[in-house]
């Protein structure tokens, strides 16, 4: 941590950045937002846009189960019960009794009264509003650590399945004719999207988490030519919105995860007419 | 490759003596529903099979039976040149279509490129990869597609690409779903065609499900008549199209104009 701050202060040697609190969301900044740009673009592309913000959703009731037994912090029950409403919503959609937009509907609402019934329970909902909002400056040298190791591996995994899951995306039958296992990658793809949401709620917020995912990534199609170009705008308008908002929340005295989202909210309006004045 | 004198004892009817397929017993069911049953065929290489039938007659499922893709009872049997049985015959699978809106920002070369490797496509393309995706793309004259978008061909050369993509590498058995829309008559032709050269050329075993049913007459050289859950008949084209099955799910006009053009047909070899 200590090599990260001296080269904070060597490179940004600005008032607000003297703060820990800033050096240590400005790194959480990097590390995240590459990992939603990165995602987001598979998410947009398989019209998912509705299942990741159903995730966010979910997490309510995993800080309500959290609560409950009593676990200091709540990322680890937030982690399961994703995961575990990720799996429902697979697996119920593919018995096909309802349109996959029915089912996801369905399990969101669930999760978010059931959350709220908990949590509200005696009167005391106030106590977790912070999650809905979440807080960006309040990220802890250790969360950084569990956020790089998370970096790392959702890094690398996109890597190694990204081809395939892309094809398995396009056509399940063309994917079976090549040998891939579609359900595998299907599954393994939307458990890295419940770990990725899971981890940064606390720091983005409930409310707006999937809008990180989706922004970026809609903007890039916008202006994207091929899959190349689609992650490389993505990431970049990802990475940008999220060093612009930090700063400019800390000048506002905003909440950093709205500031952020608000500022790919511009950039998907600038690649709009982009694509609109290009054709 | 030229056909060869039939080798094989297991397979008496096929001419090449190189490869077959056979389809036994085959049966689907899907949530408790039986949706095909009892379906046999035989399958020689160099031959293209036309699978026709009315709608929802079960002719995509048979395809994607036979893919693996869902699951089936019965058995898929192979048999290569030195009659050994693989379990398995290499499989080149052409969609009916690809789920993806037409702002996708996935290229030809994207395609490609994730069906031949492992390296990420949102990182780099391997060397020589552009080479090869202008080959294979050759096969099917869609060199010039390399660079476009998915979202921006025409059915028709989307349906080049995606031949092209199940021909690298060569199958054993080239499995083909023709669209039921989005392609017009001209590209429908063309696309007949090109399958034709390419059975010739490397001598591939093709199942086709078609719903065109003049240009299953002009190219296929047999035709399996999907109905009731089975295949009710199988044959040439001539004898499928006068069976009286087939004559009633198509309509006697139909029937009538198929043994009038094929009439002219056969008169005018005479003639030459």
């Amino acid at each position: 941590m200590q090599l990260w701050y001296s080269l904070v202060d060597l490179l940004l040697p600005f008032g607000w950045m003297q703060h820990e609190f800033m050096k240590n969301a400005l790194l959480g900044v990097l590390l995240v937002t590459p990992i939603f740009g990165l995602l987001g673009t598979m998410i947009v592309n398989n019209k998912m846009a509705f299942f990741s913000d159903s995730l966010g959703h979910s997490a309510l009731t995993g800080i309500a189960i959290g609560v409950i037994l009593g676990i200091k912090n709540p990322i680890w029950s937030i982690l399961f019960f994703s995961v575990l409403i990720t799996i429902a919503i697979l697996i119920v959609k593919e018995a096909n009794t309802a349109s996959t937009d029915t089912v996801i509907g369905v399990f969101s609402s669930t999760a978010v009264a059931l959350g709220i019934v908990i949590l509200s329970r005696n009167g005391g909902f106030n106590k977790y509003s912070g999650y809905l909002i979440g807080d960006l400056l309040s990220i802890s040298p250790s969360d950084l650590l569990t956020l790089g190791i998370v970096f790392v591996i959702v890094i690398s995994l996109w890597a190694v399945i990204f081809n395939k899951l892309l094809i398995s995306s396009m056509n399940q039958s063309l994917a079976r004719s090549r040998g891939i296992g579609v359900k595998f990658y299907e599954y393994l793809f939307t458990i890295m999207m419940a770990v990725i949401v899971t981890i940064s709620i606390q720091w983005v917020g409930i409310l707006i988490i999937s809008s990180l995912l989706i922004i970026p990534a809609a903007s890039s199609r916008n202006i994207a030519r091929n899959m190349r170009q689609y992650h490389f705008y993505s990431v970049l308008i990802a990475l940008i919105s999220g060093l612009a908002g930090l700063i400019l929340s800390y000048f506002w005295g905003t909440a950093t995860g709205a500031t952020i989202v608000l500022i790919t909210s511009g950039f998907f309006a600038l690649t709009f007419v982009m694509k609109l004045r290009l054709g | 490759m030229k056909h060869h004198k039939c080798a094989n004892s297991e397979c008496k009817t096929c001419e090449c003596g190189l490869c077959c397929t056979k389809i036994n017993n085959f049966g689907v069911k899907r949530s408790g529903i039986e949706i095909l049953k009892d379906v046999n065929l035989h399958i020689h290489c160099g031959d293209l099979t036309a699978i026709i039938g009315p709608n929802g007659a079960g002719k995509s499922t048979l395809l994607k039976a036979i893919l693996g893709d869902i699951s089936h009872t019965g058995e898929l049997q192979f048999l290569d040149a030195k009659n050994k049985g693989t379990t398995r015959p290499a499989m080149g699978y052409v969609p009916q279509k690809l789920d993806l809106d037409s702002s996708s920002p996935t290229s030809v070369l994207d395609l490609f490129a994730a069906a031949h490797t492992n390296i990420p496509i949102w990182f780099t393309y391997p060397k020589k990869m552009r080479e090869r995706v202008r080959e294979s793309l050759a096969r099917t004259q869609g060199e010039h597609l390399i660079n476009k978008r998915l979202g921006e061909l025409s059915g028709g050369e989307l349906q080049r690409v995606l031949l092209a993509l199940a021909l690298d590498p060569i199958p054993h058995l080239l499995l083909l779903d023709e669209p039921v829309s989005g392609i017009d008559q001209k590209g429908l032709e063309l696309f007949y065609e090109t399958v034709s050269i390419l059975r010739d050329n490397y001598d591939l075993s093709i199942i086709l499900v078609s719903h065109d049913l003049s240009l299953v007459a002009e190219y296929a050289d047999r035709v399996a008549f999907v109905n009731n859950k089975t295949i009710e008949c199988c044959g040439t084209p001539q004898e499928v199209f006068g069976n009286v099955k087939v004559i009633q799910t198509f309509g006697l006009g139909w029937a009538n104009r198929f043994q009038r053009d094929e009439k002219d047909r056969v008169d005018n070899a005479i003639m030459v």
